[in-house]
């Protein structure tokens, strides 16, 4: 089943109203998605397509510019190391070296037992604390090539309860309660919000 | 409450002495909460300015010279103004951060995500808008988690939403995401991926956001630390801001240092007061060179700002002053490099940076970045050939014509070419690409030639990977051989 699932649905259709026109739901649905099958698969693509109004192309169109939609199964915990100009400088590139070695995959590879992908990418904004890296997009600051070593065994060791497996970016979501809304309309009908036409017309008296 | 320290729960940032705009609350464990944030100042500026004309509010940020922290440094207050009288209009959030060597968003996002979503309130309350779009770089799923929980606390305590505390203004901050792609943070590209497009830039003109934004309609798009400086502009005015930081550039600023010193770190400094040499040499900063090397050099505003040398230590960090120089202050993303770096391979790596995340859109920039990267490779590799640095700068002119912004050099009488460049493409991106590439080679020109390969003239080129070049006897039709010729064998 790699369509969203009923629950997904619901939230998918949250996510929709949240905007202008449902098109811009796009990037989230595809996220959403990801997290319900590690990837993004053809049915979901088709899925969201539906569900935004748009033709399955439009939707492959998108996902594939972004380099974190996997249209492929990768591992269950992606670990991404930056070798850009600020980890390069402190070991950026022995570490992903060592990590090469230790994990026996070059970048972009999955190792045997489906756990981690590699891949060697790009500054991830955390340059102070280089040489750094993600896993399942959560921050490993300053990492010795004994560290890495370490956040490797403690994943085997189902020990990092605090990382998510793939798919699963923010694990807290926004909610609107429908009473809190100020309210989104498409771009065709929103007009001036009434409370700022107030405020001009006020404006505009005090000045006459 | 300077503890003159590092905060270990906000990696990276310093907590040294010095005024604190928009990183006063990161030494409190708790800053992201709504309780601390409240027992802060939290929301006070929004109660204040619900009570005045959303115009008085525009005033009073222009008044204060807020200036863009994304980038361009264009004042927030002058670019609200270019919005012509049409509706629906947005607010666009930047936070998008990933430009090379910057980090501050990220912090902003994840340590005091109200006060941000303070300062998008006050200000679609001054534009008269009623929709945001926080839009945030979808690598950074803490941020995420911290906004979507913040936004969740502010809806459900009347600060955001229907009737914002208690009034009738009405206004919907949406927490939306990106996917790993440079480029959105371009702002026409970003307002692309928003509409659930490939993120490639719009020509400007005429795509220019506050005419023709998101949907085509007037929107505005602010870097994070922008917004998060206005909550303390309305508190404290726009003469209290100015009494920080430069006439030109008032306030403070974000800079994040990496490389080579011995305390990297973000710290907010005062704009146009503090130098390059305070920042990396002084005792409430980086605290010097690591090893006590020499410095080589330093990328002053991200990635894609033209380099500088030990020359312009004394440059103070200020937008202007540093365009004069030959560079800009960008991200205020401070790279800093010794002695042991190599230049090619620093200049390599940016640029393959470019290469990597060019969007494809324009033929300069999609294969000008490629190439580029491929004759660096081969240079550091070795298998460089002596035309390649003429090379190099024609492809780099084809992207940018005209003199590239680079430092000066008085010891060879070389002077600055000032910011900005000129450009052939859609966005800036392909020109950035060009910046490594003709600060490194005015620089270290020895260094590049020392890796071509020392050959005889005579010698034929090395070919690129793929390909194999083997000397053959050319027999003549008597069945002598004569010349030994050289020809080409694809394997
Ligand atoms: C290639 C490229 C990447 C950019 N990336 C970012 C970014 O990550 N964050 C950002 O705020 N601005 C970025 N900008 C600048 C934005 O286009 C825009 O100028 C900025 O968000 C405006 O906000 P400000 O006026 O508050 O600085 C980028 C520009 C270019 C050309
Ligand atoms: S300059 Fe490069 S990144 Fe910018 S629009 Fe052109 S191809 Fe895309
Ligand atoms: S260069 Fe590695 S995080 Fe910025």
């Amino acid at each position: 089943m790699s369509r969203l699932d009923a629950s997904n649905v619901l939230l998918a259709r949250e996510i929709i109203a949240r905007y202008p026109r449902p098109k811009s739901a796009m990037i989230p649905l595809l996220h959403l998605s990801q997290q319900q099958n590690g990837h993004v698969t053809n049915e979901a693509m088709e899925h969201i397509a539906e569900l935004i109004g748009v033709t399955p192309a439009e939707v492959l169109g998108t996902c594939s510019f972004y380099e974190m939609f996997k249209r492929e199964p990768v591992g269950r915990y992606m670990v991404n190391i930056c070798t850009n100009i600020s980890c390069q400088l402190l070991g950026g590139e022995e570490l992903l070296h060592h990590a090469e070695e230790t994990l026996g995959i070059k970048p972009g590879g999955t190792t045997e037992d489906g756990l981690f992908t590699l891949e060697d990418v790009e500054c991830i904004a955390a340059c102070t604390e280089a040489p750094c890296l993600q896993i399942n997009y959560r921050y490993e600051n300053r990492v010795s090539l004994g560290r890495f070593d370490e956040i490797i065994a403690e994943v085997r060791g189902g020990k990092r309860a605090d990382v998510p497996t793939h798919g699963t970016l923010a694990r807290i979501r926004q909610h609107i309660d429908p009473d809190r809304l100020a309210g989104i309309e498409p771009p065709e009908v929103a007009g001036v919000p009434p409370w700022f036409a107030s405020r001009q017309d006020e404006a505009k008296e005090e000045t006459a | 409450m300077a503890t003159n320290d590092y905060v270990p729960h906000a990696a990276g940032y310093v907590d040294n002495t010095g005024p604190k705009i928009v990183t006063s609350r990161f030494h409190h464990r708790d800053s992201y909460t709504l309780e601390r944030y409240e027992a802060t100042n939290g929301y006070a500026a929004l109660r204040a300015v619900l009570q005045m004309q959303p115009t008085a509010v525009h005033e009073t940020i222009k008044e204060a010279v807020l200036l863009g922290r994304g980038g361009a440094g264009f004042p927030a207050g002058v670019k609200w103004g270019f919005m012509p009288p049409v509706w629906p209009r947005y607010l666009v959030v930047n936070g998008d951060e990933s430009e090379p060597g910057t980090y501050k968003d990220r912090l902003l996002m994840e340590r005091d995500p109200h006060q941000l979503i303070e300062g998008c309130i006050i200000t679609c309350f001054a534009l008269g808008l009623n929709t945001c779009f926080l839009y945030v770089r979808g690598e950074m799923a803490e941020a995420q988690e911290r906004i979507a929980e913040a936004l969740n606390d502010a809806y459900a305590s009347g600060y955001v939403g229907k009737n914002i505390c208690g009034t009738d203004v009405s206004i919907d901050v949406v927490l939306t995401w990106g996917a790993g792609a440079y480029i959105v943070g371009e702002e026409t590209a970003l307002i692309e991926s928003l509409e659930g497009n490939r993120g490639m830039p719009r020509l400007k003109p005429p795509f220019f956001p506050a005419a023709k934004g998101l949907y085509m309609k007037p929107t505005i798009v602010n870097n994070v630390e922008t917004l998060a400086n206005i909550p303390w502009i309305i508190l404290n005015g726009p003469n209290a801001y100015k009494e920080f930081g430069s006439e030109k550039s008032p306030g403070t600023r974000m800079v994040a240092v990496s490389g080579h010193v011995n305390r990297p770190g973000v710290y907010e400094i005062e704009q146009g007061v503090v130098t390059y040499r305070d920042l990396f040499y002084g005792d409430n900063f980086c605290q010097g060179m690591r090893d006590g090397n020499e410095l080589k050099m330093f990328i002053p505003g991200g990635g894609s700002s033209p380099w500088f040398f030990e020359e312009q230590l004394d440059v103070p960090i200020e937008g202007s002053l540093i365009s004069a120089a030959g560079s800009m202050a960008g991200s205020g993303a401070i790279v800093v490099m010794d002695e042991t770096t190599d230049a090619v391979k620093a200049c390599l790596r940016v640029v393959r940076f470019f290469a990597r995340e060019s969007c494809g859109k324009c033929t300069p920039c999609r294969e000008g970045t490629t190439w580029e990267e491929k004759i660096l490779q081969r240079i550091y590799n070795g298998h460089g050939r002596p035309s390649d640095i003429d090379l190099l700068l024609d492809i780099g002119s084809q992207i940018s014509p005209g003199e590239y912004p680079v430092a000066a050099w008085a010891e060879k009488g070389l002077t600055a070419v000032p910011f900005p460049p000129k450009q052939t493409t859609i966005c800036p991106l392909g020109p950035s690409s060009v910046a490594p590439i003709t600060s490194a080679i005015r620089r270290f020109r020895h260094e590049f030639e020392a890796k071509m390969t020392a050959r005889p003239a005579d010698e034929p080129e090395l070919r690129p990977a793929g390909e194999t070049w083997v000397a053959v006897e050319i027999a003549d039709g008597a069945g002598n051989t004569s010349d030994v010729e050289a020809a080409e064998v694809h394997s």
